[in-house]
């Protein structure tokens, strides 16, 4: 039993690992074709990566793009594609800066408001896709896509002049591009670099790590038990596993669609929680693309809330080391999206080479086991 | 004259069955040659194997006298094979002439369509066979009868000499009928050869030059319509023994398990396919229905089930109307269900056997519940499978194994088990035994008369003669979505059985 526990879980590693090292050794040879030495270039990205001061820059990128990963994953675990994880969350922390900027309250409360109203934000608005679909058959990706171009260009666009700091003025004004009006400090979710001082003195730098790194730990754990242990869970993963089974076993298709398409945009409301807190408002420039990489991530931590945190951190890694890049001009630092282009799509054909080595095996296991019983 | 096609020794085995066994088939060019059989009889493998699509394990063919095997429908194509399918294959927003041409384009220079041509050919071909239909239409235009034609005219437009019809009536209202038999003569008198594939046997003797008739993978009859009648034939079909019902001493109560009234279920087409159906199955009865397949069975289940809007009539579980209840409250109500196909609707194959076992009981001790019902008791479902592996003799190294794991017998003991362990007072079994071996299906009967001294009404669906008659206490013949018969098993004869389920009632009237 032990030993088939830890062949279970070498075999779930094998096909990410596999597709690291394939991505690696591919993207080692777009390196060559461009000039560049490989070894240099991951050589530096390493040694980079290894300092303390990146690495907390590092679980800062990992932060939202874990939130947004978990968001798309529980769509995918019934076979629903949220693609529209970008607008909800771009849209959901518009709202909730407005909101939070408007009232004054202590802090916890504060705090809790405004990571409510992003939850009901993104919710609402993924609910849209949610119901077009359930009412009218409308396939989620299409809608979701149309969403994003709604929100983004539209919506936020419109709500971004409109909540200017200082009033809807003219262009001409100073204060054009700044963002909404300022969160007072109670809104603002601490960093927690006290927590990491009980690992090390030695943070410095100026750096911060965010505290929304521990709403993201909440947000995995909680996605944990829904998933694996609550009877809406079991509905969504039946749903997923053979939406045939799952109606003649009870399951309404319609209300777990709706249900896991809100609940997908609830999760993506928090992804942009960590910039709102860092900024203290929303700007023009808020940090844009978390929502697509989600779905990378999700796909690359197969759905698994463990996984998607490896996926998150591998993808943070490789954003943020690849700064060092342009410094050292070792390589382009374009490289690490052709590499994550590549381990996503290895990672893809991986993954069913392993699931179909899996179904095997077990079957061959179980048999094997039976005739073992019956001598 | 040497034969259009003539198939000699066919043999086609399928793990644990054989499909075809030693099958002789000869078809004489420009007859219209029908091939009947119940479900299960070899129709559908015969004709797989004439069009290429599978290859036969023994046997030969010849086409006008030439040796021919086939590895894809491409081939049997060129050699002048067309199949014109049950279900339309049309896509619905392109023209007919689109349609017709979809994969077989002529093409001019530059590999543009050549649309002249081809509506050029399109009218040829129309009316060297006497079928008319404008290329310009679009598909989703036209009637049923009318798209059928279409699939025809793809079939000839291809240069098939031979067309293989599949079920072509079963999706036709009667004046429909009438029109594909017309056509059908049509065709036959410009030189085509047509295999016709029913068992409505009144069709049958109506537009047949000569009947096959097929029953467990065998030939047991080639006859020339004049010689035989409807009731012959079903005879031919069912076989000459049936299997004796099995003396119980079950005690049938008052109370009325579930009751169907009038219930009508319509297809996409608004036609009825459960015509007013009315039914009573009582505690402690089995209530057997019998019919080839597609005669409304399918959605009946699926209206008791929920799964099925049903537009007029009513269904009351113990007393209550269930009507417009969900799948959901029906099934905590006490209906049971074991599916047609245990993969497609019974299990979650990659999940582990425990979670199979929850699936459709969730909502219920002891899969949930306890301190908090929202959330799945994991130890609980364990126990409950353990408890169903044990009584159900369900063979597996534990319960934490995937289901596709699993044989197929045992995957289906696990769901009898699981329906059986949480004492539904009414179940529908469809095919309950459907390809597994005759051990489980023996352990799968004795579960359901047990359940059925309990007190369970049971509704059961099988084209398994041997378990429809020997577990049912009463028999309704199901055609053409309507209730045709009840019989009492004990009495029944091959004869009166096949001839209700063919529609083979209007010419006598067997007890």
């Amino acid at each position: 039993m032990k030993n088939e526990t830890i062949r279970r879980i070498m075999l779930a590693l094998a096909a990410p690992f596999a597709a690291v090292v394939f991505a690696t050794i591919a993207s080692s040879i777009f390196l060559l074709i461009a000039g560049s030495n490989p070894f240099t270039a991951y050589g530096d990205m390493f040694e980079y990566g290894s300092r303390l001061e990146i690495q907390v820059d590092i679980l800062n990128r990992a932060t939202p793009l874990y939130i947004s990963g978990v968001a798309a994953a529980i769509g995918f675990r019934m076979n629903l594609f949220n693609i529209g994880v970008e607008g909800q969350y771009r849209l959901a922390a518009i709202v909730a800066a407005y909101v939070g900027a408007s009232v004054s309250l202590p802090g916890v409360l504060h705090v809790g408001l405004i990571l409510l109203v992003a939850m009901l934000v993104g919710g609402a608005y993924s609910g849209v896709a949610g119901v077009l679909k359930v009412t009218r058959g409308v396939n989620e990706v299409i809608s979701t896509i149309m969403l994003n171009a709604i929100a983004i260009s539209g919506l936020i666009a419109w709500l971004v002049r409109e909540w200017q700091a200082g009033g809807s003025v003219d262009a001409t004004a100073t204060n054009v591009g700044i963002g909404t009006e300022p969160i007072d400090e109670s809104g603002l979710i601490p960093n927690i670099n006290s927590w990491l001082e009980i690992f090390t003195r030695d943070i410095g730098k100026g750096k911060e790590l965010t505290g929304v790194f521990l709403v993201a730990i909440a947000v995995g754990i909680l996605y944990h038990i829904l998933i694996n242990r609550t009877r809406f869970g079991f509905d969504l993963r039946a749903t997923g596993i053979n939406p045939f089974s799952a109606r003649v076993g009870g399951v309404s298709d319609k209300k777990m669609v709706l249900g896991a398409m809100v609940l997908s945009g609830v999760v993506a409301g928090l992804v942009g929680m960590a910039e709102i807190a860092k900024l203290g408002r929303f700007n023009p420039n808020f940090v844009g693309g978390l929502g697509f990489a989600g779905i990378a991530v999700a796909l690359l931590g197969r759905n698994h809330p463990g996984g998607i945190a490896i996926g998150a951190l591998l993808f943070a890694f490789l954003d943020t080391a690849s700064g060092v890049l342009q410094v050292t001009g070792s390589a382009s630092r374009e490289i690490v999206f052709i590499m994550q282009g590549i381990i996503l799509l290895a990672a893809v054909i991986a993954y069913e080479v392993v699931q179909r080595f899996r179904i095997r095996e077990e079957a061959r296991l179980a048999s094997a086991l039976l005739e073992g019983e019956a001598q | 004259m040497v034969p259009a096609i003539e198939l000699k020794g066919i043999t086609k085995r399928f793990p644990g069955v054989l499909a075809n066994d030693n099958v002789n088939l000869t078809v004489e060019e420009g007859e219209i040659h029908a091939v009947c059989g119940e479900n299960g009889a070899g129709k559908s493998t015969l004709m797989k194997i004439l069009y290429g699509m599978q290859p036969a394990d023994e046997g030969t063919m010849n086409l006008f006298g030439e040796p021919h095997t086939f590895n894809s429908p491409n081939e049997a194509i060129d050699a002048g094979i067309g199949m014109v399918h049950q279900h339309f294959m049309l896509a619905n927003q392109l023209t007919v002439l689109e349609n017709v041409i979809l994969g077989a384009e002529p093409t001019k220079q530059g590999g543009l369509i050549d649309f002249d041509t081809a509506s050029k050919h399109l009218e040829e071909v129309g009316k060297a066979y006497g079928l008319t239909v404008d290329p310009f239409d679009l598909v989703e235009s036209l009637e049923v009868g009318e798209r059928q034609r279409v699939e025809i005219i793809k079939v000839l437009f291809r240069g098939a000499k031979i067309l293989i019809f599949d079920e072509p009536t079963a999706v036709l209202v009667p004046q429909e009928v009438e029109e594909l038999f017309r056509n059908m003569r049509e065709l036959k008198a410009n030189g085509a050869t047509i295999i016709f594939i029913d068992h409505k046997l009144e069709e049958v003797l109506e537009i047949a030059d000569t009947i096959t008739v097929l029953r467990q993978g065998k030939t047991v009859a080639t006859v020339k319509p004049a010689d035989v009648s409807a009731t012959d034939l079903a005879e031919l079909m069912v076989g000459s023994e049936l299997p004796t019902p099995q003396i119980t001493d079950a005690k049938i109560s008052d109370t009325i398990g579930i009751t169907l009234d009038n219930v009508t279920v319509l297809d996409e087409d608004e036609r009825p396919i459960v015509d007013a159906v009315s039914l009573e199955i009582r505690q402690g009865e089995i209530l057997g229905i019998a019919g080839v397949e597609g005669n409304g069975q399918r959605e009946l289940v699926g209206a008791i089930l929920g799964t099925q809007k049903i537009s007029d009539g009513s269904i009351f579980l113990m007393g209550d109307d269930i009507s417009n209840k969900s799948v959901r409250s029906r099934r905590e109500n006490g209906l049971g269900y074991i599916p047609q196909d245990r993969q497609e609707e019974g299990l979650l194959l990659t999940a582990p056997l425990w979670e199979n076992a929850a699936l459709g009981h969730q909502t219920a001790k002891p899969f949930s519940g306890g301190w908090n019902q929202w959330f799945i008791d994991r130890e609980g479902s364990r126990s409950q499978t353990e408890r169903i592996r044990r009584e159900f003799d369900v063979r597996t190294p534990n319960v934490d194994v995937s289901a596709h794991a699993l044989s197929g017998g045992n995957q289906q003991k696990l769901i009898v088990g699981r329906e059986m362990v949480s004492e539904p007072s009414v179940l529908v079994a469809s095919h309950p035994t459907r390809g597994i071996d005759v051990g489980a299906q023996a352990s799968v009967w004795e579960q359901i008369r047990q359940a059925r001294s309990n007190g369970l009404a049971t509704l059961l669906i099988s084209a398994d003669l041997d378990e429809l008659i020997g577990l049912s206490d009463v028999i309704v013949v199901m055609f053409r979505g309507r209730i045709v018969a009840q019989l009492n098993p004990s009495e029944i004869t091959p004869r009166s059985l096949g001839a209700y389920m063919t529609g083979a009632t209007s010419e006598e009237n067997p007890a």
